[in-house]
């Protein structure tokens, strides 16, 4: 017996077939802060009044590392002192099986300055983080798909409650440990929910090939060429001679020249045609 | 089999019998005017909104999590399928993103960037063409859906004899764009500009402008005052309809639009009519954009895709010719490209607002994750705020009036 396939469970996404044994990513690469004239300033300012773990400028953006509990009030900060005054958006990335929790990032905008800073903050799973919904509407909609994707529970949301899958739904999406093709509970989910799950054993497992023909069946499929009537059974055995032509009795005549004796044509009649 | 009390709808505890004046309704998923899949649980009393909530996810497809289990160049087409309007605007915002995560952006040959900005803007014709269409006959204006699809077709037309496809363009590719402009494209580029600029004036604006029905529709309805647009992060037409001028060709450039002039509109109105103004100067200021085009191209070099080899296949030509690009080919289609390690937020101005692609690499051939900020998201998480107060009626004007597309807020 051959040995089962290695797959790791902490993460089921795609990757990559091949990688060469000596292969080392680059990184891109990140500045110092003080690269930047207004980023700089930002930085100082925010450093005066909060911890902020690690500032660098990424591909013209800043980028700062806060501490998750620190959250609201740093945003508030920005908007109201730096003149960040947009939360274009905000999720979460799943770290689970590297660091044990999650990286949420809030993209922010400051028209006045032209820039961008992007928040980012690591959650220990299990933790929670607060809402910044009281200072940006837009994190209303965004902290729900944050919760419904990946199950991160935000404080003090008015309405957290998924927003693109089901209420009943089981599992969260984007987690890592999330296969692409759903999970089993995912598979099941409209035969549990319209006929129970019981019913799975005689309504089977989705057949996701759309090209699938089975050649017994014959209430769902013709058999062209060896046709017989609907729903005659022949999963014991498959008669030898069946007709090219099949006329259902009562049935409409659908076909009426297909007899009719092929002709072949010489080379002169093909050229005039 | 079916067991028939398991057949009961579910309606999140909702309660549709009320004792107090109240009524609460289903305002789609299948509503003709709710713009393909939104549904919206309206409180009513009498025909006023006293509370709105939109559910969405009707067209969810999971193309955050698609994304993790597809090569870079693999994901592209399943941009189309976001905001499909104007699905070259998508291509080009991903495209962007994985650039500037390359750091190729300055290599994208000439040529491509000036076909690129063109299909930009024509696709921004098609999708501000499709709105008016859409909202009008939402509204009841008939016959300008009837005009306004004309021009859209001929406006597709175009982006057919471009790429061969009508709504899912895939016409722009990591690195440039596969293909030159066809003989004789320009010229009826121009033809069609002329057209769509006659149109604009002497059909949509003749038959709206001073339309008495359209503007009592329009007029006051739907405001958005500045701090709801600020606090929601509008972006596009809904967040200038609210005096702010911001728009990311202008402020932010890419591609070439720093070379290009053209003006934006704004207007501090905040209503569905001044917003309907705006969405008629910003077809105008495309057209207006796509004239400066024509000959920047024919001043062009003939290169269409980035020198790259690394990330990038090379021509046709030399990976037919020279065996070592046709490896690196064979490599980069059946492996893909790995780039570095890194995060990086692209925004881009699509017809909608500000589109904008986050990916994380770590250094796979797969995004660790991507996620895609759409404007049409918040877009309808706005109603929440906006529609209570209005009348029943007022609904159908304001959804048409945020030019929300579901392919886009679902994903």
């Amino acid at each position: 017996m051959s040995m089962r396939e290695y797959k790791p469970k902490d993460n089921v996404q795609a990757r990559a077939y091949y990688t060469d044994r000596f292969y080392v990513a680059p990184q891109l690469s990140k500045l110092s802060p003080n690269s930047d004239e207004i980023y700089n300033l930002d930085v100082i300012k925010l450093k005066e009044n909060f911890e902020i773990l690690d500032a660098y400028i990424q591909k013209d953006e800043l980028v700062i590392y806060i501490n998750s509990f620190d959250n609201l009030k740093i945003l508030k900060f920005l908007r109201d002192d730096l003149t960040y005054g947009f939360l274009m958006e905000m999720s979460a990335v799943d770290f689970l099986a590297k660091r044990d929790g999650f990286e949420i990032f809030y993209e922010m905008l400051s028209q006045v300055k032209r820039k961008r800073i992007r928040v980012k903050t690591f959650l220990k799973k299990g933790l929670t983080i607060e809402t910044v919904e009281n200072l940006f509407r837009s994190a209303n909609f965004a902290e729900r798909e944050m919760f419904d994707m990946f199950g991160i529970q935000v404080n003090n949301h008015s309405f957290l409650k998924r927003i693109m899958m089901p209420d009943d739904w089981h599992g969260n999406p984007l987690l890592k440990t999330y296969p692409l093709q759903g999970d089993e509970s995912a598979q099941w989910y409209e035969v549990d929910k319209i006929f129970g799950k019981d019913a799975r054993e005689i309504i089977g497992p989705e057949i996701r090939d759309s090209a699938r023909v089975d050649r017994y069946d014959t209430e769902r499929f013709s058999r062209l060429g060896h046709e017989v009537s609907k729903g005659t059974d022949i999963y014991k055995s498959e008669p030898s001679n069946t007709a090219v032509q099949f006329q259902e009795k009562g049935g409409v005549f659908l076909i009426k020249n297909l007899n009719k004796p092929q002709k072949i044509l010489t080379e002169k009649e093909r050229r005039d045609r | 089999m079916q067991q028939a009390n398991r057949l009961r709808p579910f309606f999140e505890n909702l309660a549709f019998d009320r004792q107090d004046n109240q009524m609460v309704i289903n305002f789609g998923p299948q509503h003709p005017s709710s713009h393909g899949q939104l549904r919206l649980i309206l409180h009513l009393d009498g025909e006023q909104v006293i509370k709105a909530n939109p559910d969405i996810g009707y067209l969810h497809r999971g193309m955050e999590k698609m994304a993790e289990n597809m090569i870079y160049n693999e994901f592209l087409p399943t941009t189309d399928r976001m905001d499909y309007i104007a699905s070259s605007s998508n291509n080009y915002g991903f495209a962007l993103a994985v650039e500037k995560l390359l750091g190729i952006e300055d290599k994208v040959p000439r040529r491509a960037k000036i076909i690129r900005t063109m299909l930009l803007e024509l696709n921004r014709i098609v999708s501000h063409e499709f709105w008016l269409a859409t909202h009008a006959l939402d509204v009841g204006a008939m016959s300008v859906f009837l005009y306004a699809f004309r021009e859209r077709e001929w406006a597709l037309d175009l982006i057919e004899d471009y790429c061969g496809a009508r709504l899912t363009h895939s016409a722009i590719r990591i690195g440039g764009v596969p293909l030159d402009l066809p003989e004789g494209w320009t010229g009826n580029l121009a033809n069609y500009l002329d057209k769509v600029e006659k149109a604009i004036k002497n059909d949509y604006e003749a038959l709206l402008d001073e339309n008495r029905i359209w503007k009592m529709r329009l007029e006051n309805v739907g405001i958005i005052d500045k701090e709801m647009a600020r606090s929601w992060a509008t972006s596009g037409i809904m967040l200038r309809g609210s005096g702010y001028h911001w728009d990311l060709r202008k402020e932010m450039p890419y591609e070439i639009y720093s070379e290009l002039d053209f003006d934006i509109p704004v207007t501090d109105k905040c209503d569905s009519y001044g917003r309907y103004k705006l969405y008629m100067e910003e077809m105008r200021q495309s057209i207006r954009i796509l004239r400066q085009l024509i000959p920047l191209y024919y001043s062009s070099d003939s290169q269409l895709m980035a020198n790259v080899p690394q990330y990038i296949s090379a021509p046709k030509e030399q990976i037919m010719t020279q065996n070592y690009s046709l490896m690196q080919h064979f490599v980069l289609v059946t492996q893909g490209m790995r780039p570095p390690v890194g995060e990086v937020y692209v925004a881009t101005e699509s017809p909608k607002g500000e589109l904008g692609f986050y990916i994380n690499s770590q250094g796979d051939p797969y995004p660790y994750r991507l996620k895609i900020r759409t404007p049409s998201f918040f877009h309808t998480g706005i109603l929440q705020d906006l529609l209570p107060g209005y009348q029943l009626a007022d609904v159908v004007t304001i959804i048409g009036s945020t030019n929300i597309v579901f392919g886009e807020v679902d994903r």
